[in-house]
This record gives structure tokens, sequence and C-alpha cells, in this order.
């Protein structure tokens, strides 16, 4: 090779021109085996940098890491559609004196391309990169040990950031093609020891939930998508990865072969359940902005028609070739939804930040029928609530929410209602769910929120649409 | 008839959501010793404040000849349990001492007749005297066979095939058909098989009996798959019943459906088909009225 982008970490950094006060980001596709964040905020930290903001598509219990170096001022702000764990639990008590900006996927990946969200250095992770930069998240040689499949949400960083570090953990010989990430947007290429942990990576073969609450919620969506009138040939659909999410995939197929219906397309995070429909006939193309398991990360490996995409072709609102817009039918789960079919999927009933929006306002909001899966009780916390702690999902794009006492519909959406009303469904007030948990829990205590703003919420079209208040112990 | 533990809060408030006939919330071999007291507070909390969709709930109580048993009574009673299982049943007499603890509460609270008795028979004794055992009192409501216990005391151990079972069971059925009550089957707790599971569901349903004993809320689809009777079974129950009420109506004593005569044990069953139709949730009540 005449010409080659590899160098070290330390003088990648050095040659991305990062100075204080930067932005810097990071992509969520190593999920809870991720050691690029960390190890490369250890460096940062390790070179004198402070005053960082960090952007990540998503953040988890593993950076927990970056709590010292919020500390000792390397990192002073945080954009991420989702917290959890140790860092989670921190911010939500005030660690960080700046809010953090909490965006949707399509959100973040509308911001920047708008450049609302700037990005002066992208460091991102790869499965796969050759010395001159063509990056991806699959297998390309026998080396290959972080696999990820797609690398969706990397892309509006590769294309957008005024200069990017691809890491590997497997240098391979150029072309590295098919390739996610082009060289042609790539300044250095990094090699490092292991880019994660592939056993927190993904999960392996598809686990189908034993969880009788979950059959039981499963059941339920499938007869609500079979009965809702968008159930027919070449619909389209996107499931999450909760277990009642994956359940209910099951009995969709099981309709799909009794009635002769295919779909065009599944969306968004593809799993096993949905390469296996995929390679039965049963769905035309997968379109995949993440790969939540082994056997989807070895899916777009092979197969043509299992394709990847952006955050922003994925579920940006401001342009109109995203596929949400083409989207029929999404199942989505919740922490809490309220009486007004809003809903939270970020902050906990206990007023702490333990979760991701992901891609739910965007689905919800963009598809023709939303459902959310969510149980009416966990343990003594009611699901469904008279006001949602924090606003994620405004109800206006909520249009089914099914529960074990009872499936309640947007009266935005009385046809649906009739449709599911008429298949001998039993749909209920969704006012009747809140007082039926209430009744079952009584009155929870009201939170202890401080006046520190620690998060804002960000709707998927650049406005401010919640703001999240410290929790005082 | 669904077990669920009584020391369980979070199963005992979901029980009814799956839709099992009835709820057996478990005061007996769930419940450690050392649990009993909060156990027996807790089951009578939950019959008083959850709301159970209607579902028929049924408590196992610990034996009289334990120092919770009475104990157990008193507090059920008090909180309005629909039935009350006795484990290890093995004579009438052991009956008649239930009624009595039974009466003395109800009659404090001024309901006498309320509680029902299910005997659960997991003895060789108690099979010997199962027609004794099911007729002791005007409350039994109905027997069981309680297997795990049955097998050790036959000194024998519990088969896919359930071989050991067969005198028991079919002594169980026999009793209660000639009692005129219910008959329940005892649990099958491997819920990773339930090849096997639906196999002892067939076999039980041949059997005669009216239900089987479940421990986890995945058996109820197989148990009302197995005990479903078919469309065609269904429909022709239908046309039996609506022939009936229609001879009834003009006064006529003789039936026919289809040219055929429709004699009294022909209609029973058709009833019988049409509430375990119901029962199944493939027939809604309205459409067999």
């Amino acid at each position: 090779m005449r010409y080659t982008k590899v160098v070290t970490l330390e003088e990648a950094i050095r040659k991305s021109g990062l100075r204080d006060g930067m932005t810097v980001s990071f992509h969520h596709h190593f999920r809870g085996g991720d050691k690029v964040v960390n190890l490369v905020v250890a460096k940062l930290a390790e070179m004198g940098f402070k005053d960082l903001h960090l952007a990540a598509s998503s953040l988890s219990d593993v950076h927990a890491p970056l709590i010292e170096h919020i500390r000792n001022g390397v990192i002073t702000k945080i954009s991420t559609s989702g917290l959890r764990g140790e860092l989670a639990n921190e911010i939500s008590h005030g660690l960080l004196k700046e809010p953090v900006v909490f965006r949707s996927h399509g959100g973040r990946g509308s911001a920047i391309a708008s450049g609302e969200l700037h990005i002066d250095v992208a460091f991102l992770g790869a499965s796969s990169c050759d010395e001159l930069g063509n990056a991806s998240g699959c297998p390309r040689s026998e080396n290959a040990k972080s696999i990820c499949g797609s690398l969706g949400y990397a892309l509006p960083d590769a294309r957008y950031a005024d200069h990017v570090v691809i890491l590997t953990d497997d240098l391979v010989p150029y072309p590295n093609v098919p390739k996610s990430i082009s060289a042609c947007d790539v300044e250095s290429v990094v090699v490092v020891d292991s880019v994660g942990d592939s056993s927190k990576i993904s999960s392996g073969a598809i686990r189908d939930s034993k969880n009788p609450r979950d059959i039981l919620l499963a059941k339920q969506a499938a007869k609500v998508i079979i009965n809702s009138g968008y159930f027919k040939d070449g619909f389209s659909i996107q499931t999450g990865t909760g277990g009642a999410s994956l359940a209910a995939v099951k009995y969709i197929r099981e309709s799909m072969l009794e009635q002769g219906i295919k779909a065009s397309f599944a969306l968004g995070g593809i799993t096993a359940h949905m390469v296996k429909l995929h390679q039965e006939g049963l769905i035309g193309r997968l379109v995949d902005v993440q790969s939540f398991d082994k056997v989807a990360a070895e899916s777009i490996a092979t197969d043509q028609m299992h394709q990847e995409v952006s955050a922003v072709e994925y579920a940006s609102a401001d342009h109109v070739g995203s596929a949400v817009h083409a989207l029929d039918i999404v199942i989505l789960s919740a922490l809490e939804v309220d009486v007004n079919f809003n809903v939270n999927v970020l902050v906990g009933s206990d007023g702490i930040i333990r979760g991701a929006i992901g891609g739910h306002p965007d689905t919800a909001e963009d598809s023709a029928l939303s459902i959310i899966v969510c149980p009416l009780l966990r343990g003594r916390i009611p699901c469904v609530v008279p006001k949602v702690t924090t606003l994620i999902t405004p109800g206006k794009g909520v249009d089914v929410v099914v529960t074990e006492y009872g499936i309640a519909v947007n009266p935005t959406r009385p046809e649906i209602a009739a449709r599911l009303e008429a298949a001998g469904l039993k749909v209920v007030d969704i006012h009747d769910l809140a007082a039926k948990a209430r009744s079952i829990i009584g009155e929870p205590d009201e939170l202890p929120f401080g006046d520190r703003v620690v998060g804002i919420v960000m709707d998927r079209h650049g406005k401010v649409l919640d703001e999240i208040h410290n929790i005082v112990d | 008839m669904m077990f669920v533990p009584g020391n369980n809060p979070g199963m005992m408030a979901d029980a009814h959501i799956y839709g099992p006939d009835s709820i057996m919330l478990d005061l007996e071999d769930s419940v450690t010793m050392a649990e009993k007291d909060a156990a027996r507070l807790l089951v009578h909390n939950a019959l008083k404040s959850i709301d159970f969709g209607g579902t028929e709930m049924v408590v196992r109580i610990n034996p009289l000849n334990t120092p919770y048993g009475r104990k157990d009574v008193e507090a059920v009673v008090k909180a309005g349990v629909d039935v009350i299982r006795m484990p290890k049943t093995e004579t009438a007499d052991e009956v008649r001492e239930l009624e009595a603890e039974i009466v003395k509460v109800e009659t404090e609270l001024g309901c006498v007749g309320r509680t029902l008795i299910m005997a659960a028979i997991e003895s060789a004794l108690g099979v010997v005297n199962a027609y004794e055992i099911a007729t002791a009192s005007k409350r039994m409501m109905g027997i069981a066979l309680g297997a795990e216990d049955y097998s050790a005391n036959l000194k024998t151990q519990r088969t896919p095939g359930g071989a050991e079972l067969l005198l028991a069971r079919e002594t169980i059925v026999v009793a209660a058909r000639a009692a005129g009550i219910a008959c329940f089957d005892t649990v099958y707790s491997n819920l990773d098989d339930m090849d096997t599971f639906r196999k002892e569901v067939e076999l039980i349903k041949t059997l005669g009996f009216d239900g089987k004993s479940i421990i986890n809320p995945r058996q109820i689809e197989v148990v009302n798959e197995v005990f479903a009777p078919s469309q065609k079974d269904i429909d022709k129950a239908l046309r039996i019943i609506a022939a009936i009420k229609e001879a009834q109506a003009k006064g006529s004593g003789v039936i026919a459906v289809n040219g055929k005569m429709v004699d009294r044990p022909v209609v029973i069953r058709a009833e019988r088909t049409v509430a375990l139709a119901i029962a199944s949730g493939i027939l809604a009540k309205e459409e067999a009225l």
C-alpha cells in the first residue's frame, strides 16, 4: 500500500485538530460490549483535553467510567438517545452542570444533517476496516471478533463530522468492500486490541420469551395487528426487541402463513425473528439501521435483500425519503403511557433516567399504526398513569395501547377501535386502565424532583419537548 | 385450576388475567413454615382487595392437624373465599371436621353455607375412601388427585405415561360422578415438556375429568385446546338445545334433530359441550343463548 491512514490513537487525535470545548461523537452499535467510548475518552483525558461535548448515538451501563471524566472536567456536555446504569443515576442526581440533550435516532440524524448538532471529530468503531478507512460492521477476515452488522447510527457522523477517525480491531487488506463508511469520509484509522466485547454486543440464537405476561401481551398485540385493517399483502412492519414484541412476531407469522399474506419490508433494529421470516419468504426486504443479534449481523453480511440504512434514511422527519414514512405498523414498548396516550421510555417511575428514546417517537409519528405494548403494572409500579413522568412520544402519534387488562385505542382512531371490537377484542377506555392500576397499587408518592434541569428532551423536529429535573434522595 | 403460591403478591394480582377457570391460592406446600402466618394474611387481603374478574377463588389450606389449618380456615372464610381445598384427605370424617370449622366461622359472620369444599386425595387410603369423601358433605363441590404424594405413598414414582395413577384417576372420576360433583386431575410440573403435558391432558379428558390443575399460565392454552369441543360438535349441540327450546315452547315432549330422536343423555352432553365451548373461549355466552 503506497498510502495509509493507519496511525496511533494519540496521533489521530492530534491530527484531528481537536481543541477544548469541541464536540466528539460515537455510535452505540457495540451496545453493552462497547469499548470505544471509554478507550477514546480516557486518551482524551490523558492528553489533557477539557470541556468536551460528547455526542453519542446512545450510552449504556458500560460507560460508567465517564463519571470520573465528567468530575474532572474532561466532558462537560452530553448529547445522546439514552442513558443507563450508574452514569444515568449520577446524571439524574445532577452530576453534569449542563443538561444532557436527548434526541431520538431520527432526530439526531436530522440535527447532524442540518448542522444543529455539529460534530468536530467522530470516533467510530468498526468490525473491519482497510488502511484507507473503508469500514464495515461485518466480518471480513478470520480475525474478526467484534461483529455488529449494520453501522446505521454511525453513518450521519461519518458523513457530516469535520474529521472522522475509525477504530478497528480487524485491519483488512484494501478494498474492504462492501463498505458502510467510505474511505473518502475518513481521515485516520486506528488499530486497537478490541472495539467491543463480542459476548455483550449481541445475543446468539432466537430465545422465545417464557414469561406468561409477555406471551399474553404478544398474542394481544398480534390480534390487534391482524384485525387492524393494515394486515394485508405488502404491509411493512417494525418491532422492538422486548420479549412481548419478539413473541408477537411469532404469532403474526402464523397468521401470515394461514392467510397467505407477505410483508414488503421490515424496518429498524433487525432481529433473528425478522431474518427467519425473510428467509422463509414472508418478508421481502430487511431495512436495517441496527442488527440486534448474531443472526441479523450474519444476514446483513451475506444477503443482498438485507440492506443497511443510516439513521437519517431510517427515521428523519425532515427527509421525506426516510423509511418511517413508508412504514405501516410498528410495535413499541413503554415505561409509562398516560391517559392522553403520551409515552415515556426514558425516565423511570423513580425519576431516574433508565432508558433510551431510540426510534420511538420517529416510528410512532410516521407509521400508519403504532401499537404500544405495556403491562398495566410492573411489580408495584403502575405503567398506565394520569400523566407521564417525562414526555418522549406525544400521544397524537400513538394509536393503540395493549395491556394485560385490555386494549385502549386513541379516540382519534375510532375506525381501528371499531375493527378490533368487531373481532371480539376487549377495547377499554385508557382512563379505566389508569384507574384500574390505581385501584390495585394505590396512589404513588410524588417524586422528589429538584430545581435543576439535568436533561432536555428534543422532539424529532428539533424543538424542546420536555425537561428532566434532578432527583433528590 | 391454576395453582398460585400464597406468598407471592405479584403472581396473585396477575393470575386472573390469563383466564384460568379457577385460581387456587396455596397456603400449604408452596409456603415454608416460617412464612405460614405472613402468607395467610396476604391471601386474606388478596381475596378481599383484588378484583379477580369473577374467577372462582380456591384456597388450599394446611391440614387441620397442623398448627396452621384452623387459622387458615378462619382467615379465608372471613375473606369470602369460594372454595376451600383440603389437602391429603383420607376419610369422610376429615371433611366433616373441616365443615364444622367452616360452619363455626360462617355462623359468626352470618353466612352459613357460603363456602364450598374440594378434597384433594393424595394417598392410597384416600383413593379407597373416594366415594365416602365425595359424599361426606353437601358442600363438597369436587375431588382432586394429588399425584406426587399419592405416588410416593404407593412406593412408586411418576412416569410420563402415568400408569401408576390409572386406578386413582379412574376411582376419582367414578366417585365424583356417583356423588354428582366435579373431579380435577393433578398438576404436571415440567414446563419445558408441553408435548407430554398435552398427552396427559388428552388422557385425563378421555378418563372423564372435568379439568386439570396447572402451575403456570402457559399451560392454560393447552388445556383449553384439548378440552375445547370441535366446531362440528358445538354446532350440533347448539342445534339440539335450540330444538329443545322450540319443543318446550310448543309443549311437545319428544324432540328430533336431523330426523333422530333426542333423549336425555344427548341433551346433557349437548349442554356440557356448550359449557365447555364457553369455558374454552371459543363460544361467546351470547351466542349460546
